[in-house]
C-alpha cells in the first residue's frame, strides 16, 4: 500500500512528457502530409495554369477560290496534274485580298507569315479526293501562327485602346505618309506622349546606373584586360546616356521605332500605324496599315490603340498583329477547341504540333512492355517464391534481382542498344525495341512485389490445398495465385507506369527523336520509328518557340492524365480480384 | 542432437489393447529433424480403423509433427526430413513410389485454424472432388457436395446459400465446412490437428458430436490440447513428450491407471 501512491506519482510525473511527444509526432506527420499536399497542388496548379493556353487554338478561316490554272498545271484534272498545283499560292491570293494595301515583298512576307505553309499539304489533299472542286471557292480553316495566336491570346503584349478626344483631319503628305492633326486645337496625342516620357526617364535612369557602376568596377579592377573591357562598356553606357539626353531636349517630333512602344490610330475603318508624334500633342506622322473604307478627310470617330512591348520584343510585328486583330473583328479568325494538339504528332510549327504520335508511341512501347515483363516477372517470382529450393543458387539470384531493381536505367538502354539492336539487328527508334527495353527495366520491380504479394498469402490456403491432395502447382495456379493477383496487378501496373514516365534508357535507343508521322496502332506500328510522352514533353520543353512552353504543360497533363488512368485501373482490378478470407 | 531429451528417457510404454479393431495406420521409429533439429524421435505405434486416436502433450511435443507425418505435409517443409515407416494399410507412406498426392486423397487433413478457400461453400466442398476426378457429371458432383455436408452436419445450415463465400460462416461452420472438403474425396483416414483450438464451447460440442459420428466410417487421429476432449471423443490416447511417445493405449487406461510418471503429472495438470 506504501507503494501504490509513489508509483502513480512517478506515471504521473511523466504523464505530461509522454503525452507532449505524442503531440509532437502527430504534428510532425501533419506537417509533413501537408507539406506533401502543398507542393503537389502547387505543382498541378502551375502545370494546369500553364496549359490553358495550349487547349483554345485560334484558326483562320478563308473562302479560297481553287483558280484551275493554279491547282492544275497541266489542264487535265489528272491526279498527276494536280499535285502538282500550286495550293500554297492559292491560300496566299485568298490572304491577300483581305489587305489589297500590302504590297512589298516583306510585306508580303510578313502576311503570310501569319500562317504555315504546310497546311497547303492539306488544300491539296482536299483537291485531290474531290477534283470537282477545281474552280469553286472553298472555305479552308487552317491554324494561325503560334505567335499570332499567343498575341490574340493576349500573351505577347499589353494593349490599350484609348478614345480619340477630338476630331482629327488626315492631309497626305510625302510618299504614303498622312499628317493628322487635332481640328480643335486641344492637343489629343499627350496622353501617349506621357507614356513616352515616363519610359525614356527611365531608361536614361538605368543607363545613367550602368555607366557609374561599370566606372567604378573598372577603377577597382586590377587585371588589365579585364579593366579595358570594363572600360569599354561603362563608355558605351555613357553614350547611351547622351544619346537619351540628347532625345529628351530634341524639341523636334518624337520618333516611334522598334524599341518604343507601338501606337496605332484606328480611324474610317482602318488602322494606321504613328511614326512620329510632335511634342506639343497636336499632331501626328502616320501611314495606313489597314486601308480606310472612304477617302474623307476628317476623321470624327477615332481611338488609340497602344501596343506596349516594343516590337523588337516580341516574334509578331506591328503589321501582323494588326492584321491578325482585323481578321479577328472581320470574323476570319475564331477561336476554338485545339484538337491538333490531340490529332497530330510533333511539328516544328507549334500550331501543328500534337502529342497523338508520342501517345501512339508510348502506347505500342507499353503494350510490348507488359507482354513481356508481366508474365516473365509473375512467373519467376512464382517459381522462385513456390518451387525453387532454397540454397546458395536461388539466393543469389534473388540478391541479384535485387540490385537489378537499383541499376540506373540508362544501363538498360545501353543494353539494349548492344544486344536488341546490333547483336539482333531489330530496328532502332522502334516501339518493340523501346518495349523490350523498358520490360527488362520493370522486370525486377514486377518480381519483387509479385513475391512479395505471394508471400503474403497466408499458407493455411496452401495447406488446405495440399491437404484434399492438391499438387504444388494447383494450389499455386487454384488458391495462391487468385488471392496474390491484387498485389501483383498493384505492382505490375506501378512498374508499368514508371516504365511509362522513363526517358533515359529510350535515349540509347534512338526513341528520343523528332518524330513527325505517328507510328499506326497496329501490328507494323511496332517497328517504325516512333517516340514517347515524356521524351515529347522533353524535346518540346526545350524548344524555343514560346507556344511550346503551353503545349509542354498540356503534355504534362496528358502524361498524368495516362498515369492517373493506369492506377485507377490498377485500383479497379484490386477491387475485383480482392477477397477475404 | 538428443540433447534435447533427458538423459534418463525411459522407453514407451505401451498399454494392451482392447479393442478388436483392424490396423489402420502403424509406424514404426518415426523421427523428424528440421534441420538439425530432432523434432520426433522413434515414434512406434498401431492406429486401429474406426476409432478415435487423440495425441496429446504439451506445446512442442512433436505430436503436431506426427500428425503431418501421416499425410506427408512435412514435404512442404525444406528443412523436413522424415526417417522410419509409416504404414496405412500395410502401404508404405514413405515410399518413393508414392505420391503425396494419391496419399493426401486417402488421407485427409483438418487444421487448426479453420481455412476454408475464399470460394463459394459449393466450390470449397467439389474442389477436391473436382481434381481427382471423382464426378462425371455436374450431378455427381452436386450429389458429393450434399452427402458431404451432410455427413459433416452442416446441409441443414447451408443447403439454401451454397454459393455464398465459405468464409462468410462461423468459425465453427467453417471447421465443419473444412471437415465437409476433407471428407468429399473419400479419404480412409481424417487427421484433425486442434480441430477446437479456435471455437467457442458450443461450436466446440458441435465438432466433438461430429467426430464421434465420423468414427463409423474413418481412423481419426487428433491432436488435442484439452485431455478432457481427448477423453470425452477417443478411444486410444497417445502422450507426447519432447519428441517422444511417452505412453499409448486406449484412452480410459492412459488416464485412470497411467504407467508412466510424466503422464500422470500431465493429466493431473502438474506441468504442460
Amino acid at each position: 500500500m506504501n507503494n501504490a501512491p509513489t508509483i502513480r506519482d512517478a506515471v504521473q510525473a511523466r504523464l505530461a512528457k509522454r503525452h507532449r511527444a505524442e503531440m509532437r509526432f502527430q504534428f510532425y506527420g501533419l506537417a509533413a502530409i501537408s507539406a506533401a499536399v502543398l507542393f503537389l497542388a502547387v505543382l498541378l496548379g502551375s502545370i494546369i495554369i500553364q496549359s490553358i493556353p495550349a487547349f483554345t487554338a485560334h484558326r483562320l478561316v478563308l473562302d479560297v477560290e481553287i483558280r484551275p490554272e493554279i491547282a492544275d498545271p497541266r489542264g487535265d484534272g489528272s491526279e498527276a496534274s494536280l499535285r502538282r498545283g500550286s495550293y500554297n499560292t492559292l491560300i496566299q491570293n485568298s490572304l491577300r485580298d483581305q489587305f489589297p494595301e500590302a504590297g512589298s515583298v516583306g510585306e508580303l512576307r510578313e502576311l503570310f507569315g501569319l500562317y504555315s505553309a504546310v497546311n497547303a499539304a492539306r488544300l491539296l489533299n482536299e483537291v485531290v479526293n474531290n477534283p470537282e472542286v477545281l474552280g469553286e471557292t472553298l472555305p479552308f480553316s487552317l491554324p494561325i501562327s503560334d505567335d499570332a495566336d499567343l498575341y490574340l491570346k493576349g500573351l505577347t503584349t499589353d494593349e490599350e485602346f484609348l478614345p480619340g478626344a477630338a476630331p482629327l483631319t488626315l492631309e497626305p503628305g510625302m510618299d504614303d505618309a498622312l499628317t493628322l492633326r487635332s481640328q480643335t486645337g486641344a492637343p489629343v496625342f499627350d496622353v501617349f506622349l506621357d507614356l513616352v516620357q515616363a519610359r525614356q526617364d527611365a531608361a536614361l535612369d538605368q543607363a545613367r546606373i550602368r555607366a557609374e557602376r561599370t566606372a567604378a568596377r573598372a577603377a577597382e579592377e586590377l587585371d588589365t584586360d579585364t579593366r579595358n573591357s570594363l572600360e569599354a562598356e561603362a563608355q558605351r553606357a555613357r553614350d547611351l546616356v547622351q544619346a537619351l539626353q540628347e532625345a529628351r531636349s530634341d524639341t523636334g517630333p518624337v520618333r516611334l521605332n522598334s524599341q518604343t512602344a507601338s501606337l496605332m490610330l484606328r480611324a474610317q475603318g482602318g488602322v494606321l500605324r504613328i511614326n512620329a508624334l510632335a511634342r506639343d500633342g497636336l499632331s501626328a506622322e502616320g501611314t495606313w496599315l489597314v486601308g480606310p473604307d472612304t477617302a474623307s478627310q476628317t476623321a470624327q470617330d477615332w481611338s488609340l490603340w497602344v501596343i506596349e512591348t516594343p516590337s523588337i520584343a516580341r516574334r509578331i510585328t506591328d503589321r501582323q498583329i494588326v492584321w491578325a486583330r482585323t481578321l479577328k473583328e472581320r470574323g476570319l479568325i475564331k477561336n476554338g477547341l485545339n484538337t491538333t494538339l490531340f490529332t497530330n504528332a510533333d511539328s516544328r510549327e507549334p500550331e501543328l504540333a500534337g502529342v497523338a504520335g508520342a501517345l501512339a508511341g508510348s502506347i505500342l512501347t507499353m503494350v510490348i512492355t507488359m507482354l513481356l515483363a508481366v508474365p516473365i516477372g509473375v512467373g519467376a517470382a512464382i517459381y522462385l517464391e513456390e518451387f525453387a529450393p532454397k540454397n546458395r543458387l536461388t539466393d543469389f539470384i534473388e540478391v541479384n534481382i535485387n540490385n537489378l531493381a537499383a541499376v540506373p536505367s540508362i544501363v538498360f538502354g545501353l543494353l539494349g542498344l548492344a544486344v536488341f539492336i546490333n547483336l539482333f539487328g531489330f530496328p532502332r527508334s522502334a516501339p518493340l525495341v523501346g518495349g523490350m527495353v523498358l520490360a527488362l527495366m520493370t522486370l525486377p520491380t514486377v518480381i519483387i512485389s509479385a513475391r512479395a504479394a505471394l508471400k503474403a498469402v497466408p499458407p493455411s490456403i496452401r495447406e488446405a490445398a495440399l491437404g484434399v491432395g492438391a499438387s504444388r502447382t494447383q494450389a499455386v495456379f487454384h488458391h495462391v495465385l487468385p488471392l496474390a493477383m491484387p498485389g501483383i496487378l498493384t505492382g505490375s501496373i506501378i512498374g508499368l507506369a514508371q516504365a511509362l514516365g522513363e526517358t533515359a534508357p529510350l535515349l540509347m535507343i534512338g526513341m528520343v527523336a523528332f518524330i513527325a508521322d505517328p507510328p499506326t496502332l497496329g501490328l507494323s506500328g511496332f517497328t517504325e520509328p516512333a517516340t514517347v510522352m515524356p521524351v515529347q514533353i522533353y524535346i518540346w520543353s526545350s524548344s524555343a518557340e514560346r507556344a511550346f512552353e503551353a503545349r509542354t504543360a498540356a503534355a504534362i497533363l496528358a502524361l498524368l492524365t495516362l498515369l492517373v488512368s493506369f492506377n485507377a485501373v490498377a485500383i479497379y482490378l484490386r477491387r475485383r480480384f480482392e477477397r477475404r478470407w | 542432437m538428443t540433447l534435447d531429451f533427458p538423459i534418463d528417457n525411459p522407453p514407451t510404454r505401451y498399454h494392451p489393447l482392447t479393442t478388436q479393431l483392424p490396423i489402420k495406420v502403424a509406424t514404426e521409429d518415426v523421427s523428424v529433424r528440421y534441420g538439425g533439429k530432432l523434432a520426433l524421435e522413434d515414434v512406434t505405434l498401431e492406429i486401429p480403423d474406426r476409432a478415435v486416436t487423440a495425441c496429446i502433450g504439451p506445446s512442442g511435443c512433436g505430436k503436431s509433427t506426427f500428425l503431418r507425418c501421416v499425410n506427408r505435409m512435412n514435404d512442404t517443409i525444406d528443412t523436413a526430413r522424415v526417417s522410419g515407416s509409416i504404414r496405412i494399410d500395410s502401404e508404405e507412406v514413405n515410399g518413393r513410389d508414392v505420391d503425396p498426392v494419391v496419399l493426401r486423397a486417402r488421407v485427409g487433413m483438418v487444421f487448426q485454424k479453420p481455412n476454408p478457400f475464399p470460394k463459394s461453400i459449393y466450390e470449397n466442398v467439389a474442389y477436391g472432388p473436382r481434381i481427382h476426378g471423382l464426378a462425371e457429371t455436374k450431378a455427381e458432383l452436386d450429389h458429393i457436395v450434399e452427402t458431404s455436408l451432410i455427413k459433416a452436419g452442416l446441409w441443414a445450415e447451408v443447403a439454401d446459400r451454397l454459393h455464398h463465400p465459405g468464409t462468410s460462416l462461423s468459425g465453427g461452420q467453417q471447421q465443419r465446412l473444412v471437415i465437409a472438403r476433407a471428407i468429399a474425396v473419400n479419404p480412409e483416414v481424417i487427421l484433425m490437428d486442434e480441430p477446437c483450438s479456435a471455437l467457442d464451447p458450443i461450436a466446440t460440442a458441435r465438432i466433438e458430436e461430429l467426430i464421434d459420428e465420423m468414427r463409423e466410417n474413418y481412423s481419426l487421429i487428433i491432436v488435442t490440447h484439452s485431455m478432457a476432449q481427448a477423453a470425452r471423443v477417443s478411444q486410444m490416447t497417445a502422450f507426447f513428450h519432447l519428441g517422444k511417445l511417452v505412453e499409448y493405449g486406449p484412452t480410459e487406461e492412459i488416464f485412470t491407471n497411467p504407467l508412466d510418471q510424466r503422464t500422470q503429472d500431465y493429466i493431473t495438470g502438474r506441468f504442460g
